[in-house]
């Protein structure tokens, strides 16, 4: 038994009947980070020595057998968008570089009070601007499946960690895919939640209306066990829905026979590899097999979804990112300062990098006075319309699949100096966030020996469904079971 | 030419709630023990951190709005106002723009001495205060004890054309917001500032010409002066052939004189946008009328009724209605009283307020029912005016019960006619060359022989018929 590619619910059973201690399972897994992760470089930090206290505690709550959830002793990792108190958050920036957040995240709470094992925060595009982690400040992070890939981002190191046995989960931020597409690339499935499922206090804003925290795991029914512990309202977010969390987990057994999946037409796009086109049509055939029933459809407005997201997104980004002005924490290059702007124009130029910059200064343009109603008015416009081919497209089906990228993981380098190639291959998953719907990604085969995902996008606050769709897939399937040969 | 200026005034006002606008810490940053204390991640605008609006907040926002007869929107919502400044820790200042609060309200002023005046108020909105800064050599300071706490921006029309109808206009504002116990007015604390937008134009013209907006006044000092240096410099300016510049302006109390902040160029590109950590507020009609019913009695309703009612002056009654807890007070003292309100009114407009004022005191330092023993002993004549006011600072002192303190201080007033007769009789008897000069045509000297016998019974004497006694006696020793 190699406890570092135990699923949560594999690690739970085993913890539960103490055959193996929380101690062991995170010991293995920090040897597994020390060992690997040089080659792979998912970690910005690792935090050994509170892994195994948070342990230690957990196999006390174990021994005692009192207040155990399904996380109780089982290690993962953060994305480095999410507050740690006492514990250093860079967003993969350097003006957050020695940032030591004073709170925690509500996720995190969350995720303590449920006994979870933290080892670590992982590498990120800088305030999770990129679609390859390679925009962090610090190093790329690489496809365990190929370390010549990218692993994809923003929260590509989450995902390369999950896949590489350096944590039984992890959890991302999503806000135009950053959480699908890098589970995609590394062969993990991973979960973009209903816009407001989540909390999202103490998680570093990149656009506050797309933001979604959400898991990365093995399996389906682990990412469902991850929901149910951060999952629900949070007095300290006022976008957070009211609604109860679901056990999802607890109801995944059901059949599928009868569920109407739509395939919506726009996302096969012409250019598509041809791997990618073939795993998705034989997981299609399997979930026909299954029983559902497949149904072709239209989201008309897709063609506008990459240019409302990389609109509304950067407006919004412009302005959540004011605060890193070098007055109250983070870097701050105040040398030959004459006044404040002085501070503020010499820390910002020094500490984001090329990509945030670009960002900030197209959002800003976007909300500048005379542009306001041709860019981010006719985009928020625009978003109602993307909005509503869904909630169409919904009235006939009960999901939709889609490919969650066009093409598998692409080369280190290969994108990053062309910004609009990076931006495009969102394409699958930009119209998801402005819609608010939740979207799963699932592997379901490789092309060219890197692993390809199919993405299933449900209804409002219907992460159930998804579960158990994916989950009856994974029944019938390896694909998530594969391992990369490190 | 002859000039009139054209004025519009902002008044931002911090509202009264215990916490402060979009998170749990304390609003009371006046009272704060020392810098940064009442701060979270959300006040200090921390990475991750999030707005939650304050409901108490958005409820007073909707009672002055209705107070202010404005129409209060059922879906109103917040914007980010984006600048950098060391205050501002967000790098925006979360208000609203396009969808505020309230809107298309009114207030009646004087527009001068004889006129009556409707401004109309444009708008209010809520949003957050900043951080203080306190500027040192080198360096600043910043404290966030303020960050965060609500303020009402009140905005006017450009409605009046006098400094006297925007002082009475910033004066009934202030007053109202006490009424409705949203804001203590303590504008030392600077808990209610103004702004001041100006312009002047030929007087019958009905052109707006380009204006100045004179920020941060502090008092209505302040607010008076710099709106009359402001208008004679622009008519100045005008009369010597020049144009008046849209700009920013500071008022530098100390000199007098305003000063140039910031030109219409260097104008600030808040980049408004709708603040997506907050949804919109829907209110509803039931919510909009339950507020509604919350509403008190209004300064200038209560003087109509004190007019009506107790038979008061325009002037009497807005003096009681100044303050609520003054009108109040009254109110109490007249349901106590035997005397008529107007003589109540009259006590508590002289010797009252002298004594308010004098020991910096709040009304219910004296109990009301005490005030109306005091004014009815004077009416029954059972103590005289002087020793009313004697009794009344004996209460603001050391308290006590009135009837006892006359009493103890042997001050009851002597009406016993044979009593008085005697005692005037022999100041006549002892003073034969004033009587001489009196006969001669002195007739002052009446009040100095009624002051000679007041002084003989230490003020105890009924003054009236003292001074009756004394015509009497100095008629029967005419030759």
């Amino acid at each position: 038994m190699e406890l570092t590619n135990l699923t949560v619910r594999e690690a739970h059973e085993l913890l539960k009947i103490k055959k193996i201690s929380s101690v062991e399972l995170t010991q293995a897994t920090l040897n597994r980070i020390r060992d690997t992760d040089s080659k792979i470089k998912s970690y910005i930090t690792v935090t050994d020595e509170l892994a195994l206290q948070q342990a230690r505690r957990a196999d006390e709550r174990l021994a005692k057998g009192e207040n155990i959830t399904p996380l109780t002793g089982v290690p993962y990792s953060l994305k480095d968008s999410l507050s740690t108190r006492s514990v250093r958050t860079t967003c993969a920036s350097k003006i957050l570089e020695d940032y030591v957040p004073q709170y925690n995240a509500t996720v995190v709470d969350k995720l303590n009070d449920a006994g979870a094992v933290l080892l670590g925060k992982t590498n990120m595009d800088e305030f999770g601007m990129g679609s390859s982690c390679e925009n962090s400040a610090f190093f790329n992070t690489h496809n365990p499946w190929n370390l010549n890939h990218v692993a994809g981002g923003s929260s590509g190191g989450a995902a390369a960690a999950v896949a590489a046995g350096m944590g039984a989960f992890s959890i991302g931020e999503d806000t135009g895919g950053s959480v699908r597409m890098p589970a995609a690339f590394c062969g993990v499935t991973g979960l973009k939640p209903t816009y407001g499922r989540v909390s999202r206090y103490g998680v570093i804003s990149l656009a506050s209306s797309f933001d979604c925290v959400g898991p990365l795991a093995r399996n389906a029914y682990d990412c469902a066990l991850v929901l149910e512990a951060i999952a629900g309202h949070d007095s300290h977010d006022s976008t957070t829905y009211q609604e109860k969390v679901p056990q999802y987990a607890a109801n995944l057994n059901k059949s599928i026979e009868k569920m109407r999946i739509g395939i919506p037409k726009e996302y096969f796009v012409a250019g598509m590899d041809a791997g990618v086109e073939s795993a998705l049509q034989e997981a299609i055939r399997q979930l026909e097999k299954l029983g559902a029933e497949i149904r072709e459809v239209s989201l008309p407005h897709t063609q506008y979804g990459l240019p409302v997201y990389y609109l509304l997104q950067v407006a919004e980004a412009s302005s959540n990112l004011a605060r890193f002005d070098g007055m109250r924490f983070g870097m701050s290059v105040s040398k030959n300062a004459q006044d404040s702007l002085d501070i503020y124009l010499q820390t910002r130029r020094d500490g984001f990098g090329d990509e945030v910059k670009r960002r900030i200064m197209l959002g800003a343009y976007a909300l500048s006075a005379g542009y306001y109603d041709a860019y981010y008015l006719k985009a928020q416009k625009t978003r109602t319309l993307l909005r509503r081919d869904f909630e169409t497209a919904f009235a006939s089906c009960d999901i939709l699949l889609a490919p969650t990228s066009p093409m598998p993981a692409f080369k280190l380098g290969e994108k990053i100096n062309d910004p609009l190639a990076m931006y495009l291959s969102d394409v699958c998953t930009v119209s998801t966030n402005p819609a608010g719907v939740p979207a799963l990604t699932v592997p379901c085969g490789f092309s060219n020996n890197l692993p390809v995902g199919m993405q299933l996008i449900g209804k409002h606050l219907d992460e159930q469904t998804l579960f158990q769709v994916a989950h009856a897939y994974q029944q019938e399937t390896d694909w998530h079971e594969r391992l990369p040969s490190l | 030419m002859k000039y009139e200026p054209v004025i519009g005034l902002e008044i931002h006002a911090e509202l009264l709630t215990n916490s402060k606008m979009f998170c749990g810490c304390s609003a009371d940053h006046a009272s704060a023990s020392e810098p940064n204390v009442n701060i979270c991640p959300t006040c200090a605008g921390l990475p991750g951190a999030l707005p939650v609006a304050n409901k108490k907040a958005v409820e007073l926002a909707a009672l002055v709005g209705l107070a202010l007869n404005c129409s209060i929107n059922k879906r109103s919502a917040f914007a980010r106002k984006n600048y950098y400044y060391p205050d501002l820790p967000k790098g925006y200042q979360i208000s609203q723009f396009d969808f505020p609060i309230a809107e298309k309200g009114w207030l009646e002023v004087n527009a001068d001495e004889k006129n009556q005046l409707k401004v109309r108020v444009r708008r209010a909105h809520i949003e957050e205060d900043t951080a203080k800064l306190t500027h040192e050599k080198n360096y600043a300071l910043v404290d966030f004890n303020r960050s965060g706490v609500p303020l009402l921006e009140i905005v006017s029309e450009p409605d009046m054309r006098t400094v006297e109808a925007a002082l009475d206009y910033a004066t009934k504002i202030r007053a109202i917001l006490r009424y409705l116990g949203v804001n203590s007015g303590d504008m030392e604390k600077g808990v209610l500032r103004f702004e001041a937008n100006i312009s002047v134009r030929p007087v019958d013209s009905d052109e707006l010409r380009k204006r100045t907006e004179i920020k941060n006044l502090n008092s209505f000092r302040a607010l008076v002066r710099a709106s009359q240096y402001e208008i004679e410099r622009q008519i100045k300016i005008y009369e010597s052939g020049g144009t008046v510049e849209q700009e920013t302006l500071g008022w530098d109390d100390a000199r007098g004189v305003t000063i140039s902040q910031r030109s219409k160029e260097d104008a600030h590109d808040y980049r408004y946008f709708p603040e997506p950590d907050l949804p919109p507020l829907n209110l509803s009609d039931e919510w909009i009328q339950s507020i509604r019913e919350q509403l008190p009695e209004l300064p200038e309703a209560k003087t109509a009724r004190f007019m009506a009612d107790f038979a008061l002056t325009p002037s009497e009654a807005r003096l009681l209605t100044s303050e609520l807890s003054l009108a109040n007070y009254f109110e109490e003292a007249v349901r106590h009283a035997k005397s008529s309100p107007k003589t109540v009114s009259a006590w508590i407009a002289g010797e009252f307020m002298r004594n308010l004022n004098e020991r910096n005191a709040q009304p219910v330092a004296v109990p009301a029912e005490s005030l109306a023993q005091i004014v009815d002993m004077v009416a029954d004549k059972v103590i005289g005016a002087s020793a009313g006011k004697t009794v009344l600072t004996e209460l603001f002192e050391r308290g006590g019960d009135p009837a006892q303190i006359v009493k103890e201080k042997g001050l009851a007033q002597i009406s016993d006619e044979g009593f008085i007769q005697e005692i005037v009789a022999k100041i006549l008897d002892d003073n034969p060359s004033e009587i001489e000069k009196y006969h001669a045509g002195k007739e002052t000297l009446l009040q100095w022989f009624v002051g000679q016998a007041a002084r003989a019974t230490k003020g105890k004497a009924d003054p009236v018929l003292t001074k009756e006694l004394t015509l009497k006696g100095l008629e029967e020793r005419r030759k």
